[in-house]
């Protein structure tokens, strides 16, 4: 907080009047990363970033996908180790080296995933973390869960209940700093607003809370200061007051705010004949918890974009789509006829295909260019008998040129480029002349030039009166493909954008469920403060 | 090789990529050497009739060792085919005592499919290990025949006679068996790479979760797979009894993991995606030569077999070696 410079008793007076004068000062801060980096190979996931928590504080930790949150609550944790920076636990330089040592420090992290054993019940789970079972039993039914039984097998108990029981075995040890991610998502109401209520109650108790969440609500309603994170770097740290939601969101994207770039997209628009049936039409969809109620339309010939946070229910979306996961609710029309997909194969004979986010989820590593383009024109049992290898050979090589892939490499695709491996999981929905093509993410990772052509195969296929859904966690690529943006936050749609309001700001807003147009103010926030979870 | 235009890429590197690029070569090599060894140590051993003999041995090892291929390649593997082929030939054997031949070869095939059906819905549907799976039919085939045996115990056994033919007999020196193997190999390389299903046996091997994206059923492929290796296990149980002659209830158990241990050297992985029947052939070939090398250096059983598994332990891993261009 103030700069130690060598020796002088005038400086160290001067500091000690200003930390008397200004009560915040007075306390050192409980936990103060400084200069924060990780890198991973070529790929910088932070730059410079630093935390500075204080005891008694709820402190959110803010920042759009890939920001580096995740990787800056790994090193404090002790999962994985910085290449540089340094942490300051009670004022003291620690090598948090492993979890262990986090936790001895008085660091504790609950995770979004549960943590304990499944196969264990939950008293041998506390066993292994030595945690007093009496306090947890207080915490678990201060958290609003009476009746528990601690020799349940954890694999028996529902989700939201273990996420409970996670934080009441945090809580049991007493954390000075405890660190939350997305605590309260997958919690129904009841519960998270117990949580919420504990939560600031611990930092009232003079314990920190480092506070991760995609929601405003719960920040604004539970945080004191919030750290803003950008491709890396700390940009900001903020009091947490009414109509801050803007400055948060305009740090959140930097100077991106003015630029936006904008193709082809309007000669579509011309070109297309909009069928008056949609190529797909979901409605009301559902997928487990994560998933709630999602409906659209995609029309022949459009390319729509899906933004959202992680984890708001856009992969559920993709893989029910895909035929990989099963709704547990709602419909899904291809061209005006209902379908039901028990099995990918079904929604690619429906004309759907799925290209993941992940390369090594769609290809056979170790095969050829060729295999795997033509893989699913083998697929159906009819088509198991002898290849035409001619034919085979001309759809195969229309289509590596058509999204000129790089083929010196082609005997295994694992020798192929990232970029060039994304395309090959691209031009085999081609040369299958796939009717609607789900794209998730899928210029994550590389390089700038290989991005382009890929914006400009999927703006052609739309062109072609094929239909493109396309999720994307980089704002700024929706501007350059997609003539529609769905929003989806907490597995609903909360807003859809034309493209032409789509720009960044509105769309990072959509996508933190702030409503749309108006200026955030103290209207909304002012019921927050009012409601029971409110700062005293 | 014949081109030697002067690259920057240092010697050794560029035979490695020769060699990764054409697995099969240092496999020959390898044969040759084996060859010569044996012709070294006991001069004259190597003329027309060693050469009918070897590859007379070498086909049922060499069939059963497609079975290998072809589940390896899916990341599986069948040690149900010496029960398979075993139970063939006694139920062949004692059948055609009283029935027609071909109708006691269709009647010999029948236990064949159903254990090929039970391994491929076990895999495929069940998603029991292959390993596990095939290990479990294979005892209760086993079982099975020993309840069998004791029914038709009065009735005796007979070979008919052009299995014996097939088994043994040469016609101008060459082994009559290769009439029935040269189609099966064919068959088989073709089915690997110029097939739907062979495609998707590499696909399944190599990403499962892939070939699902791309609208492979899984339980299809693999009931399919399971049932062509164990009917291929059966028509080799009729091949070798032809060969053998005497039915016993152990007859094609010592082939099993022999055949297993052909298709790893031959460059066949047994996490799957990678390998073909080509250089399982030439393993069958190699381990057969070796077994006769191993035979005429007059060792006590015991240090022969521990040659024999150290030779197939050093082999792959040198093969691996070579042919992996990483």
């Amino acid at each position: 907080m103030s700069g130690r410079t060598e020796g002088g008793a005038v400086e160290r007076q001067q500091e000690r009047f200003w930390n008397e004068s200004n009560a915040i000062l007075t306390t050192n801060p409980l936990l103060d990363a400084t200069g924060v980096v990780k890198t991973y190979g070529a790929v910088v996931a932070l730059r410079n970033a630093s935390l500075s928590v204080l005891p008694g504080e709820v402190h959110a930790l803010m920042g759009a996908n890939g920001a580096g949150k995740s990787t800056l609550v790994k090193i404090l944790t002790g999962a994985i180790r910085a290449d540089a920076g340094h942490i300051l636990i009670r004022g003291e330089a620690r090598d948090v080296r492993s979890p262990a040592d986090a936790r001895r420090a008085g660091l504790l992290p609950v995770y979004q995933e549960p943590s304990l054993i499944p196969d264990l019940d939950v008293a041998s789970n506390l066993c292994l973390t030595d945690t007093p079972v009496e306090a947890f039993r207080a915490w678990v039914r201060e958290l609003g869960i009476p009746d528990l039984d601690i020799r349940d097998i954890a694999r028996d108990i529902p989700l939201a209940v273990l996420r409970v029981l996670d934080l009441a075995r945090a809580l049991a040890v007493e954390p000075d700093v405890l660190l939350l991610d997305e605590m309260t998502a997958a919690l129904p109401a009841n519960l998270a607003e117990r949580v919420l209520e504990v939560v600031r109650r611990q930092g009232d108790s003079g314990r920190s809370v480092i506070f991760i969440s995609h929601r405003f609500v719960e920040i604004s309603a539970l945080c004191d200061r919030a750290t803003v994170l950008r491709d890396g770097e700390t940009v900001g740290v903020v009091d947490i007051e009414p109509g801050v939601e803007e400055r948060i969101v305009e740090m959140m994207l930097g100077a991106r705010i003015e630029k936006t770039q904008r193709t082809a997209h309007q000669a579509s628009q011309a070109a297309s004949p909009r069928d008056s049936r949609p190529r797909l039409g979901v409605a009301n969809l559902r997928v487990g918890t994560k998933l709630n109620d999602v409906s659209f339309d995609l029309a022949n010939g459009e390319v729509a974009g899906v933004v959202a946070l992680e984890g708001q229910g856009q992969d559920e979306l993709f893989a029910a789509l895909a035929g990989s996961i099963r709704p547990s609710g709602g419909t899904i029309e291809v061209d005006g006829q209902p379908v039901k997909f028990a099995h990918p194969a079904d929604a690619i004979r429906a004309g759907i295909a799925y290209v993941p986010g992940d390369r090594t989820e769609a290809l056979t590593m170790q095969r050829s260019v060729r295999e795997n383009i033509a893989l699913p024109f083998s697929a159906a049992l009819r088509n198991w008998g002898p290849i035409s290898m001619a034919q085979e050979r001309s759809r195969v090589v229309s289509a590596i040129e058509r999204l000129q892939i790089d083929t010196r490499a082609q005997r295994e695709v694992q020798r192929l480029s990232g970029g060039n491996q994304q395309k090959v999981t691209i031009a085999r929905w081609i040369a299958a002349e796939a009717q609607t093509i789900l794209c998730f993410d899928p210029t994550r990772g590389i390089d700038v030039g290989t991005k382009q052509e890929i914006y400009k195969l999927l703006r052609e296929l739309a062109d072609q009166g094929k239909s493109v859904l396309f999720y994307t966690s980089e704002l700024e690529e929706v501007q350059r493909v997609c003539d529609r943006v769905i929003v989806i936050f907490g597995g609903r749609v909360v807003d859809v954008f034309p493209v032409e309001l789509a720009d960044e700001p509105a769309l990072m807003r959509a996508a933190y469920g702030l409503p749309r147009g108006v200026k955030v103010d103290v209207g909304i926030l002012a019921d927050i403060h009012s409601s029971p979870v409110a700062k005293p | 090789m014949s081109t030697t235009a002067i690259q920057p890429v240092p010697f050794g590197r560029r035979l490695k990529r020769f060699m990764a690029d054409r697995p099969l070569i240092p496999l020959i090599i390898l044969l040759v050497i084996l060859v010569v060894v044996l012709q070294i140590l006991r001069p004259g051993i190597v003329n027309e009739r060693w050469l009918a003999n070897t590859i007379k041995f070498a086909i049922p090892l060499a069939i059963l060792a497609g079975c290998q291929t072809m589940t390896m390649l899916t990341g599986g593997i069948d040690l149900s085919v010496g029960t398979v082929a075993t139970m063939s030939a006694f139920i062949m054997a004692t059948q055609v005592v009283n029935h027609d031949p071909a109708v006691a070869i269709l009647i010999a095939l029948v236990p064949a499919v159903l254990i090929g059906l039970v391994n491929g819905i076990g895999v495929g549907v069940f998603r029991v290990h292959p390993l596990i799976m095939t290990l479990g039919t294979s005892l209760i085939g086993t079982g099975c025949l020993q309840v069998y045996q004791r029914t038709v115990i009065a009735s005796g056994a007979k070979i008919p006679p052009f299995l014996a033919w097939l088994g043994t007999g040469l016609t101008y020196g060459v082994p009559n068996a290769l009439l029935l193997f040269v189609p099966i190999a064919v068959l088989i390389v073709l089915t690997l790479n110029r097939t739907g299903f062979g495609r998707l046996l590499y696909a399944v091997g190599d990403n499962e979760g892939a070939a699902r994206l791309s609208g492979v059923r899984y339980w299809q492929v693999i009931t399919a797979l399971y049932v062509i290796s164990s009917v291929l296990a059966g028509i080799t149980g009729l091949l070798y009894i032809g060969l053998i002659k005497a039915p016993s209830l152990s007859l094609a158990e010592p082939l099993v993991l022999p055949s297993v241990a052909a298709a790893v050297i031959g460059g066949t992985s047994i996490f799957g995606g990678r390998g073909g029947y080509t250089g399982t052939i030439i393993g069958a070939l190699i381990l057969t030569v070796l077994t006769t090398l191993l035979t005429i250096l007059q060792m006590p059983e015991g240090a022969r077999r521990i040659l024999f598994g150290l030779i197939v332990l050093f082999v792959t891993a040198a093969y691996l070696r070579i042919i992996e261009d990483r």
